[in-house]
């Protein structure tokens, strides 16, 4: 009878701790929806800042936000995914292996305001490339590296030993096996975990705080030397900096909105990804 | 009858465990031959040093010779990509790629430099039909290979381990998954096979062993107990160890 009980208790833990988080979470999504919709307007999204940001549109900061976001992806994919092979396919356990296994884990849990700092220390002074958007990438690539780093290695353990074994006894190298009969199969797993990682990037402040973010500029990039503005600065200087809160109010419910439908369409971008390549290698 | 394999004296340690003790064994050529034992008694890790498949596995080492052709593929330098082609392998649990019959059967070619599409349809056709696939799948070649029955999937892997033309077989335990019906082809297949190509088959099954081979070894806690014609070793073996095994007295 006791545990009968239980059960029924437990469940209703269960229950209402999930309720409850779907309910915080549509309540902040509602509460940005409503405010910020009314703003969003063709000027809105591709226009250029007007007097200090009172009015015109936040078009460089989306602009900005997508090129660190590609910048990112562009430099953090490739060096994730192939440390990730290295890790999974060729480092002989042992305790070098385990090293860099637990250096990975710690740089993972590093605070970001740390990485704008290393970021600012090493990119922006030491080789000198200014507040940049190089600079600026850089520093988000390195952030994001654990993050791709273990999932790409999660996908590629995914992979049975079994097809491994199959390649190889055909006489077929490792490289060859790696290349032919493991990644095809994994590359999905990789490419989705390592975008859902991306997607965080869009929303970081505190490294590109220091690194590449302007208050005010009001034009597009030229280079990759050039300052841009982003949305989540933008946002942050629109709540918190702004001489004149009130007129702006409704500008930032309109860049929090932005800002979140960025972040979704990058994710829904990685799930359209994964099924098209589930479609492609059945198991 | 001409040797096609010659084991001296070979050790096998996983780490500190040595799972192989001192095995002679003389393979004959075009012969099918069984390795028989309880589980654990090391016939597959022995199926495994026969084309370095052990390789693969961390902190493992052998001793002794293993001589293919007069050659002993354990001295340095040996093209282990080479030996893997001349040794064909086929696994217990059927691993047929997620890529399509035509595919996976064409992946050691394509490995091995194959480009010509004539060529490569060629090599398929060949292989599908000798595995006694031919028939069932000519239509859909294209197709996934995980889309066909588990038999189906076994003799597809031996497809493939045709295709790239090795004079040797290994087989793990080939029809350890597979219903009455489609053990009775894989074995037939066997007995085909048996031609052209030196067979090394390590089975479970004692009616399967009496069945397709004309050797047979007994394996038992990783030494060769007893090894010759398997008439003689089903009959009257010299072994009191292998006639309990036989008999069903352990194991």
């Amino acid at each position: 009878m006791k545990s009968r009980w239980s059960e029924k208790w437990i469940y209703w833990v269960f229950r209402i701790t999930t309720y409850f988080i779907i309910l915080t979470i549509s309540w902040i999504i509602f509460d940005i929806v409503i405010k910020g919709l009314p703003v969003i307007s063709w000027e809105f999204l591709f226009a250029a800042p007007r007097e200090g940001g009172t009015k015109g549109g936040i078009f460089p900061a989306i602009v900005g936000t997508l090129c660190l976001v590609l910048g990112t992806i562009l430099i953090a994919l490739p060096l994730g995914m192939l440390s990730a092979v290295y890790l999974s396919e060729y480092a002989k356990p042992g305790r070098f292996t385990r090293a860099i296994r637990l250096a990975i884990v710690t740089l993972a849990g590093v605070p970001s305001i740390v990485f704008g700092l290393f970021g600012l220390g090493l990119f922006v002074i030491f080789f000198n490339f200014g507040t940049s958007i190089l600079a600026g990438i850089l520093t988000l690539a390195c952030m994001i590296l654990p993050t791709i780093i273990v999932s790409s290695e999660e996908s590629l353990r995914a992979v049975p030993l079994g097809l491994r074994e199959g390649s190889l006894a055909l006489g077929a190298t490792k490289w060859q096996t790696i290349y032919k009969n493991v990644l095809p199969y994994s590359v999905s797993g990789m490419l989705t975990g390592s975008i859902l990682g991306v997607g965080r990037v869009a929303g970081e402040t505190a490294p590109i705080l220091l690194t590449v973010a302007a208050f005010f500029l009001p034009k597009l990039p030229g280079s990759i030397f050039d300052q841009v503005m982003v949305l989540p600065y933008h946002l942050y200087i629109l709540a918190t900096q702004h001489h004149e809160m009130d007129l702006v109010r409704p500008l930032q419910y309109g860049t929090a909105l932005v800002l979140i439908a960025l972040v979704l369409g990058i994710n829904i971008f990685a799930i359209f990804l994964r099924s098209h390549f589930r479609k492609k290698y059945k198991w | 009858m001409e040797v096609k394999i010659k084991v001296e004296n070979l050790n096998f340690y996983y780490g500190p465990t040595q799972a192989l003790f001192e095995v002679d064994m003389e393979i004959p050529a075009c012969q099918v031959t069984a390795l028989i034992g309880p589980s654990g008694c090391g016939k597959s890790t022995f199926l495994r040093t026969l084309n370095r498949m052990n390789d693969i596995i961390e902190n493992t080492r052998q001793q002794g010779r293993v001589i293919i052709d007069g050659r002993d593929i354990y001295k340095n330098g040996i093209d282990v990509v080479g030996l893997r082609k001349t040794v064909g392998m086929v696994f217990q649990k059927s691993n047929p790629f997620p890529k399509s019959i035509f595919e996976n059967v064409c992946y050691g070619p394509r490995i091995h430099g194959t480009r010509d599409r004539q060529v490569l349809a060629e090599i398929a056709e060949n292989s599908l039909v000798r595995a006694n696939l031919w028939d069932e799948v000519k239509d859909r070649l294209e197709a996934s290979a995980l889309a066909l029955s588990g038999g189906q999937q076994q003799r597809l892997c031996i497809a493939r381990a045709l295709a790239i033309n090795p004079d040797i077989i290994l087989m793990d335990e080939p029809a350890s998954a597979l219903d009455p019906r489609s053990t009775a082809k894989v074995e037939d297949l066997i007995g085909e096979l048996r031609k052209k190509y030196t067979i090394v088959i390590v089975t479970h099954n004692m009616q399967q062993a009496a069945r397709v081979s004309d050797f047979t070894g007994f394996f038992y806690e990783g030494r060769l107990i007893e090894f010759g014609r398997t008439q003689k070793i089903f009959t009257q073996p010299d072994q009191k160890q292998t006639e309990n095994y036989i008999t069903g007295r352990f194991g």
